[in-house]
């Protein structure tokens, strides 16, 4: 087999209302089942996709929102927030999912998936990549 | 497509899997499990409560990678590894588990 690339996963839209980032996630869940190197990028409206307490009984669709949690199974780990994309939407970390997961190099232990970067930082993580898919 | 149970019809799809997930019972269970030609038993029900907790919890049926590395956590090794649950669910842990717990296909099985 080829050698693992380096996927990042960009997520620029808000989580209902359109269907991107629904399937960016499914492509996701897909691709780390692949056992491919996969990290997600959450810029503009796409840091919606991550935020707390989403409920979408009244739109009628289902709320794919605690998949997000699920991904450290998956071998996610790295979930970059752009700062600035917070910022301008009166959000701060605090406002996100508790999104964890267990470092097999450290005794299992629980760690944080998301990191909170700046612009000049995300472009380094885009830089760093194989594959870079927009949704 | 449709499975009956006590007189009421349940709709699945081409495959076996549930339409609505809602609609799902421990007798639906047990009928699905009827056309895989299973016979539930501890063993079965113990994997297939697992991913219904797991599917509540995340909404999101698991690839049977991350199945087997989550019930080596919470069950031990001797039950989080490929040939027990082969053995358990010869067509696929996560096609036929998965089947009889009313979740959907797990997202990139093939």
């Amino acid at each position: 087999m080829s050698e693992a690339k380096k996927f990042l996963y960009v997520n620029r839209k808000a989580p209902y209302g359109t269907i991107y980032a629904l399937e960016s996630l499914e492509v996701v869940l897909i691709g780390a089942a692949f056992d491919q190197h996969v990290s997600l990028a959450f810029v503009d409206d796409g840091v919606f996709q991550i935020a707390k307490g989403q409920d979408t009984k009244s739109l009628g669709v289902k709320n794919f929102s605690p998949t997000y949690r699920a991904l450290g199974d998956y071998g996610v780990t790295k979930f970059y927030v752009e700062k600035d994309s917070l910022d301008e939407r009166g959000l701060s970390a605090d406002d996100l999912m508790e999104i964890t997961y267990e470092d097999e190099n450290d005794g299992f232990a629980e760690k944080p998936s998301i990191i909170v970067v700046t612009k000049a930082e995300m472009a380094e993580v885009m830089r760093d990549q194989d594959v870079i898919l927009s949704f | 497509m449709a499975y009956e149970v006590n007189g009421t019809t349940v709709e699945h799809d081409e495959e076996g899997y549930l339409t609505d997930l809602n609609d799902w019972s421990e007798q639906i269970a047990l009928e699905i499990a009827k056309n895989q030609q299973l016979e539930m038993n501890e063993e079965r029900w113990e994997v297939v409560n697992f991913l219904r907790n797991y599917y509540d919890e995340y909404q999101v049926a698991p690839a049977v990678r991350v199945l087997t590395k989550a019930l080596a956590k919470t069950m031990g090794p001797e039950k989080g590894n490929n040939k027990y649950l082969y053995e358990l669910f010869p067509y696929g842990p996560a096609k036929q588990a998965c089947m009889i717990a009313g979740l959907p296909k797990p997202t990139g099985c093939v």
